[in-house]
């Protein structure tokens, strides 16, 4: 093997490992439509002045595989949800396509969520739950199962391109208050908050890690990591697990909160789901 | 002699051992940040300090701070300041104050406090009531930043 070759199969072994780095610049076009992937922050953010997709902060190999959708891996579970919507389960027999007409009837819902119902806060999981157990008499999904990440990443897709857009006033503005207080709190035993790495610290690398802006516009989230749909709530959990903290429950109160005043922080940003990250 | 030999290696270890449990995290006495008396009276042995200092279950210093004496590990973090010089520009009580409570130097600082046992909110269960690193450990990772010199 001549030094040439030897060297060039030295740095493809380390591409492999680490992926070449992110092209910070880049634009993302799925199927001719070009997302939104980078917007000026909104009003009610103090430290920051653009936000941006954590799709900007991956490497070049894992932005292109959300590029289409064909080596999107999260379309095999999106395939599995268009199943699953025609499957009768429970004891009223009925399926989702028994009351809803067409999923495609859902686009713009990802953008509002989530949102505050007679008074209570509910994300996605919640709307799809109160179906299957009101009006199907079947079994609720679990939070962060397959089948739930399967058919938020389906109803999710049906609003991509559309940009978020969750109300934080009237209503919604204590649980809102509430996400941010968690949002900005240290826990665990190193004693971080979602700011300190989020907010404080985006665009450096964390050992292994380029550190993003801790963005949910694009959930559920394929993972190369560990090869399924991750939910929002699934995220948090292991972010407060790395800093040694004890998790919220994933559907419990603070994560619903949590993930209102984070998606308040994408507000403009394309829905994307379903995204692709490491 | 070789008796005498033995016994003396004995005593070490023995002593050792009770003071490789160093001063509780809450008896450390900061001045200024700044903590003069070592944590454990055993001195510092850098090169497990150099391990404390990259291993992801110890310090994972690395994961903040770039570090030019570890080429051999592939991703440093960018997080702090880098570790080249570092003890040119502190002094070894400065470097023991910063790695047991870094708070007390650096004011609402991102970087965690390696020998404090309280004062964090929600640990995970199995961290709660501890320290992240031992008294000895902290020594040891001082002693090694001791080493990075820049000439
Ligand atoms: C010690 C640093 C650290 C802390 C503290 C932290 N995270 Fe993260 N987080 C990461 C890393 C590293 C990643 C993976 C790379 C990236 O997207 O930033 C990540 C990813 C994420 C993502 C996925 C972003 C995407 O585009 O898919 C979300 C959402 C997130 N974090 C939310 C949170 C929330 C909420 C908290 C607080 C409860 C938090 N993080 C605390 C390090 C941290
Ligand atoms: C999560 C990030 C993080 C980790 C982990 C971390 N540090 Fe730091 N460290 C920082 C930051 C940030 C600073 C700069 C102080 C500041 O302004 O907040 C710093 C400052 C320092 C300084 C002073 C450097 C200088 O030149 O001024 C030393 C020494 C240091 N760290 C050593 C360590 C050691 C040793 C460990 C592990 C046992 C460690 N750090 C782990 C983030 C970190």
């Amino acid at each position: 093997m001549t030094r040439t070759r030897m060297l060039l199969s030295a740095a493809c072994a380390a591409l492999l490992a680490t992926g070449a780095q992110a092209d910070e610049n880049a634009n993302m076009v799925i199927d001719g439509t070009e997302m939104k992937i980078r917007a000026d922050a909104p009003a009610h953010m103090e430290n920051v002045d653009e936000i941006m997709s954590g799709w900007v902060f991956r490497s070049v190999e894992t932005q292109a595989l959300q590029l289409d959708d064909f080596d999107n891996p999260a379309f095999v579970f999106v395939d599995q949800a268009i199943d699953l919507w025609d499957k009768v389960d429970g004891s009223e027999g009925k399926a989702c396509s028994s009351c809803h007409e067409d999923v495609e009837d859902f686009a713009g819902l990802r953008t509002k969520l989530p949102r505050v119902d007679d008074g209570q806060l509910v994300s996605m999981e919640n709307l799809v739950n109160e179906c299957r157990t009101e009006r199907m008499g079947a079994e609720p999904w679990k939070w962060s199962g397959g089948q739930m990440t399967a058919m938020t990443a389906l109803i999710g897709l049906q609003s991509r391109g559309m940009p978020v857009d969750v109300a934080i006033d009237g209503d919604a503005a204590p649980f809102w208050e509430k996400g941010k207080e968690l949002y900005y709190t240290r826990v665990g035993q190193l004693d971080m908050s979602c700011s300190n790495c989020h907010e404080d610290n985006y665009g450096v690398m964390i050992r292994a890690d380029h550190l993003s802006q801790g963005q949910i516009n694009g959930f559920p989230t394929y993972r190369l990591k560990n090869a399924k749909l991750n939910s929002t709530h699934g995220r948090f959990k292991g972010c407060m697990k790395n800093i040694r903290a004890e998790p919220f429950k994933e559907g419990g109160d603070e994560f619903k909160a949590l993930e209102l005043y984070l998606a308040s922080r994408g507000s403009g940003l394309a829905v994307e789901t379903p995204s692709v990250r490491n | 002699m070789k008796t005498i030999t033995t016994a003396a290696v004995l005593a070490v270890l023995v002593s050792g051992a009770s003071w490789a449990e160093g001063i509780a995290p809450s008896k450390v006495s900061f001045d200024d940040g700044l903590v003069s008396a070592s944590l454990t009276g055993v001195p510092g042995d850098p090169v497990n300090g150099r391990d404390v200092f990259k291993n992801r279950k110890l310090g994972n210093c690395l994961a903040c701070h770039v570090n030019a004496d570890m080429p051999e590990e592939s991703f440093h973090g960018e997080v702090g300041p880098e570790m080249t010089g570092v003890a040119d520009r502190w002094e070894e009580a400065e470097l023991r104050g910063i790695v047991a409570n870094s708070k007390m130097m650096f004011e609402g600082t991102i970087m965690p406090a390696f020998y404090i046992e309280e004062g964090y909110a929600r640990p995970l269960e199995d961290f709660a009531g501890q320290s992240i690193l031992t008294a000895q450990q902290v020594e040891d990772v001082v002693a090694y930043l001791m080493t990075l010199k820049e000439d």
